[in-house]
């Protein structure tokens, strides 16, 4: 018991440090992804319900691979795709240098394309719910296209879609434990390094675990404010 | 009469339609799509210029032996993962507190923790114990990457099909269950004969999501070196450092999560016909 203490302790001998700066990647690269993946969802959803054929299209090319391929080579994909193509381009200009991408923003690009392909599938179903007569409503009271949209369609969209992106976000925040395998000091990362070095394994990786629960318990916790906060314009039943 | 109408209508003269005019929407849209054609066609470009037919005859086997070790993984650990979410969703539905509780506590765990780390926690954390495991004689049953990897989807899928079987029988309406209570038959009839037959109905589409989510998910087992189709990838790739492996590997599981995808559309459509009005 004590040794167990003495392994989790904030100091020299002890890894608490270590994993909870883990826990500061992991919760930032959910929180960094978390813009990106929204707008970029978002404005997928526009062209999904878009008059013209070419942009719906397109849109779904987009959804339909990246909701296909499993998360975890889209990461390799990107990391080394990427890393690759850059390389190349920037040989052309200065034959020798190399440059390597951060393993944050590869983390980042992939898991945000991921979300955002789901993400505007949520928003499409969210559209679909919202009655043309919101719209019409907006022009007959002599708005622009942009602000029906904000001051009409949004805050009712963000209302339907809430219970669809927490469950994106509780998803997303689970995901981020792939980037450990392109070398990120995530919680997984480091619960492994020091399952090795302490030869815990079932300590470290059970804490991990905990660890995620506990970020998914305060997920909640947030969502459901933010859903009571979002519902006080709803008309009461 | 309607015929000579009908002739009559159809040679009235309309109106030329308007011509569709060139809208920043249009725009977007065919530049969107030309990227995407340019993209495609710079993929099948770049897969032919690297077209190379000793490295094709050496790792396309590989290729296929986890394939097989993919599907063989998926499978398995669906069908006894389904074997396994009748008895939680079973408890979690029961009003005893404790049958509920513990289940509730099994399906928030295996749902809120990624899949890798429950795997990472079976693989090396039960090694921890090895004197215990040997002692009972399943060491050699958790020293395997394999067994470890089934076990470990096993559990996780189990708790998800829990909360879609769940959720099934919460949609039928309690009417279903008055009814065939009134006709004399007993809870288990009643389960298999009317409430499982409707509810199975709302289940197709999640237990379908479930199957190509796990499909993708095993994709990580070759974190823990079991040689699945993932596994054989990066294999392939540390050996001749040939982008061309991922490319490849993308495009088998692009394959099979759209087949699959319009399969279950295609049994949806199937299965619901006389619900269409």
């Amino acid at each position: 018991m004590e040794r167990t203490l003495t392994l989790l302790s904030f100091g020299a001998e002890g890894w608490g440090d270590e994993i909870a700066a883990g826990v500061l990647v992991t919760v930032s690269l959910a929180l960094a992804t978390l813009p990106l993946g929204l707008a970029a969802g978002f404005m997928i959803a526009l062209a999904k319900q878009s008059e013209e054929r070419s942009l719906r299209l397109a849109a779904n090319v987009y959804t339909t691979i990246f909701r296909g391929l499993p998360e975890l080579l889209t990461l390799f994909l990107v990391f080394y795709g990427v890393q690759l193509g850059v390389q190349r381009v920037v040989a052309l200009f200065s034959p020798g240098t190399s440059i390597e991408i951060n393993a944050f923003v590869a983390g980042m690009v992939a898991l945000g394309v991921v979300f955002s392909s789901y993400a505007s599938e949520v928003f499409l179903s969210a559209f679909r719910a919202i009655p043309r007569g919101q719209y019409e409503g907006g022009y007959a009271i002599g708005l622009s296209n942009w602000q029906t949209m904000r001051l009409v369609v949004l805050p009712q969209l963000v209302r339907i879609a809430l219970p669809g992106l927490s469950n994106l976000w509780l998803i997303l925040l689970k995901d981020t434990a792939l980037v450990s395998v392109i070398g990120l000091s995530d919680i997984i990362r480091q619960a492994g390094i020091a399952a090795r070095v302490t030869k815990e394994a079932f300590l470290f990786f059970g804490i991990a675990c905990v660890l995620y629960l506990v970020l998914a318990i305060i997920s909640s916790i947030a969502f459901g404010a933010i859903e009571r906060w979002t519902g006080r314009s709803e008309p009461a039943r | 009469m309607s015929d000579t109408a009908g002739r009559i209508i159809g040679a009235i003269e309309r109106p030329p339609p308007p011509p569709r005019r060139w809208t920043g929407q249009r725009i977007a849209g065919h530049a969107l799509m030309a990227l995407w054609v340019v993209m495609g066609v710079g993929l099948v470009a770049f897969l032919v210029g690297a077209w190379d037919a000793e490295l094709f005859a050496r790792y396309a086997p590989n290729y296929m032996s986890g394939l097989v070790v993919t599907v063989q993984l998926v499978l398995i650990s669906i069908f006894l993962g389904a074997l396994l979410s009748a008895p939680i969703a079973y408890a979690r539905m029961s009003s005893n507190r404790l049958l509920a509780w513990p289940a509730y506590a099994y399906v928030y765990f295996f749902r809120g923790t990624p899949l890798l780390a429950q795997t990472f926690l079976i693989y090396y954390g039960l090694g921890s114990f090895r004197p215990q495991l040997e002692a009972v004689g399943l060491w050699t049953f958790f020293r395997e990457a394999w067994y470890c990897a089934v076990l470990a989807f096993t559990l996780n899928t189990a708790a998800y099909q829990a909360e879609i079987l769940r959720g099934a029988v919460r949609s039928i309406p309690r009417g279903q269950w008055e009814g065939a209570a009134s006709l004399g038959l007993h809870t288990f009839q009643t389960l298999r004969k009317i409430i499982l037959p409707q509810a199975l109905i709302v289940a197709l589409r999640p237990y379908g999501n479930e199957i190509i989510l796990m499909i993708k998910g095993s994709a990580i087992v070759a974190i823990i070196t079991v040689y699945d189709l993932m596994g054989e990838t990066r294999r392939a790739y540390s050996r001749t450092f040939d982008f061309q492996t991922y490319i490849w590997a993308a495009v088998i599981y692009l394959a099979i999560v759209e087949t699959l995808r319009n399969i279950i559309d295609w049994i949806e459509r199937r299965i619901t016909r006389h619900l269409k009005r």
